[in-house]
């Protein structure tokens, strides 16, 4: 069975990865620059996966988490000059701490309850942020010369070139898919899947469902936080008009839209709602028209989005007779 | 020696009074029925005892332990593991992984292990699926691993409920109606498997309509009525009490 659907599948990643591994050589500045704002949605997109599409959670406001870690970023690098790489995992955690405070007392929340608690959230957040709280935010003009992030001793400016930049973000990109991959298919994810399918059950089952919507919560926004770190280096200046509420109704499309738990219907989604309007900028003003009517009919119609998770396969043939045992 | 003591236990529904001071031990490793009419609060019992409803008064006691109060996945990983009245599957998800749920409470490997694909971690998710794929044979599900939960027929889809309480090493395990659905001949074939669960050291708890299966299966019955212990003894017993079969088929008075 070398034709199987799984081999096709594998072959049509690895075509998608090589094209897009090449597409800065022939394309313009302004197109890579496209590339790597897909690049930044889609690791949005993963990281708000964990959350909301294997946990279920209806979090309509990662783009606090995103802000936070692009905040974070930008104060300490302007303030002490600490390099922008170094800030990554720095920026990962402020926003990682955040959500444990944040999320904890409205964790016991379900669907609607919790959307609308997580737009004030963001809401809260953008506000803080254009009211220069702790006076370190600069305010509704927000921070500027942020410094480039620098690799192996050279500055990979996003603005001047963003080819350089786009590998940066690839790499960062591939290595998410491969840990978040790992993760999806570990006892961690399936905990995840199993409270999202039926808590109670979950529950019932032995899994501490608070405790498990809880770290979901906080690996997804560790993860928003350090691309928040990426989005500050690569535009060198951020403010809060880049983390408004529209930016968290994008990032949950594209997980909705794509495939609510599945990796490639995630990057797809990115693709999709990033990339396709780029093509249609002719029809300006008719774009969300057509936007809006392009979502209302997949709710309609394939309402678990455009590339639903599969199914895992275990492998229980290569197991053992003596390693079947109760 | 009890293994599971429910001592004075009362429950409140907003004024009706659910359970109304219930005690009873069960013994450790025999198969304990609980039975009583539509509405006797037998459901309420289980859902005290495994934290799915907080208990107004008395308390619950496992292997001389207090577990009054506890979260429900606590006292899961104590020992207690359940399956659901109206079947509460993971449904678009295999079978594998829905027995892999139960197991979930005796593996350690958190998301970082997972990330990093330690050793560890991988040797434990191999151990989990052997062991699931073992509860499955048990049950008679082995064939069905891949299949998608939903796809299953009624009664497979409670045995899976089973399979997925035995993954979790439970000392007892609390079955809710579990023939439910069920034609005769695949009630007898639980019977069998509740036979076989018994003989693996685990006490069984069964809630159940069915008489003929509560007395076949069990050595010990409690009979609610009312949220009210209204009888406990042995079938015989019970099968001659006149307020069971007066709770059961009414009184002779009633008919007039």
């Amino acid at each position: 069975m070398s034709f199987s659907g799984k081999n096709i599948r594998n072959g049509i990643y690895a075509a998608v990865a090589v094209c897009w591994i090449a597409a800065p050589v022939f394309l313009s500045n302004y197109q890579t620059d496209v590339l790597n704002n897909i690049a930044i949605y889609a690791l949005l997109g993963l990281s708000l996966n964990i959350i909301l599409g294997y946990g279920g959670m209806f979090h309509m406001g990662h783009a606090a988490f995103f802000a936070i870690g692009a905040y974070t970023t930008a104060i300490i690098n302007t303030s002490y000059g600490i390099p922008v790489l170094w800030l990554l995992p720095l920026s990962g955690i402020t926003a990682g701490v955040f959500a444990l405070v944040v999320a904890r007392p409205i964790i016991h929340l379900r669907g609607d309850y919790l959307l609308i608690v997580t737009i004030g959230m963001v809401e809260i957040v953008r506000i803080a942020l254009v009211n220069n709280i702790f006076g370190i935010t600069g305010g509704p003009n927000g921070i500027f010369g942020i410094a480039s992030p620098q690799v192996f001793g050279h500055p990979i400016n996003g603005i001047v070139s963003p080819g350089h930049y786009f590998y940066l973000l690839t790499a960062f990109l591939a290595f998410t898919i491969a840990v978040f991959y790992l993760l999806e298919h570990s006892r961690y994810g399936r905990a995840l899947k199993y409270l999202c399918s039926d808590s109670i059950a979950a529950e019932g089952s032995g899994i501490d469902t608070s405790g498990y919507k809880l770290s979901a919560f906080v690996i997804g926004a560790f993860w928003a936080g350090m691309v928040g770190n990426l989005y500050a280096g690569k535009i060198t200046f951020i403010s809060p008009e880049s983390f408004s509420f529209w930016e968290s109704v994008v990032m949950f499309m594209i997980v909705i839209l794509g495939g609510a738990g599945s990796i490639p219907g995630v990057l797809l989604g990115a693709i999709l709602i990033i990339g396709l309007p780029e093509f249609f900028q002719e029809l300006q003003q008719y774009r969300l028209l057509i936007f809006g009517i392009a979502l209302v009919a997949m709710m309609i119609f394939r309402p678990q989005g455009i590339l639903p998770p599969k199914p895992h396969t275990y492998p229980v043939d290569k197991l053992d007779e003596k390693e079947v045992t109760l | 020696m009890s293994l599971l003591r429910v001592e004075n236990v009362v429950k409140y529904f907003g004024g009706l009074v659910a359970v109304d001071n219930v005690t009873f031990d069960v013994p450790d490793g025999g198969i304990f029925g609980l039975i009583g009419p539509n509405g006797a609060g037998k459901t309420t019992v289980f859902n005290l005892i495994t934290g799915n409803y907080k208990l107004d008064k008395g308390r619950i006691v496992f292997r001389d332990m207090d577990i009054t109060g506890m979260l429900t996945h606590r006292v899961v990983a104590l020992g207690i593991a359940r399956t659901f009245q109206n079947i509460r599957l993971f449904s678009n998800m295999s079978v594998l992984e829905n027995v892999l749920a139960g197991y979930h409470c005796r593996m350690t490997s958190g998301a970082v292990a997972a990330m990093l694909r330690l050793p560890n971690q991988r040797a434990e998710e191999r151990r989990a699926v052997g062991r699931a794929m073992a509860e499955l044979h048990f049950t008679g599900l082995g064939s069905q691993a891949e299949n998608l939960a939903k796809n299953l027929s009624y009664g497979n889809q409670r045995l899976l409920e089973i399979s997925r309480a035995l993954a979790s090493d439970p000392g007892l395990i609390i079955l809710d109606e579990p023939a439910g659905g069920m034609n005769e001949h695949e009630t007898t074939a639980l019977v069998d498997l509740i036979l076989r669960i018994r003989n693996r050291g685990i006490t069984v708890m069964l809630i159940e309509h069915d008489m003929s299966l509560v007395m076949r299966a069990c050595e010990h019955i409690v009979v609610l009525e009312h949220g009210k212990k209204i009888a406990e003894g042995t079938p015989e017993v019970i099968k001659s009490d006149p307020k069971v079969i007066e709770a059961y088929l009414g009184s002779e008075d009633d008919d007039i």
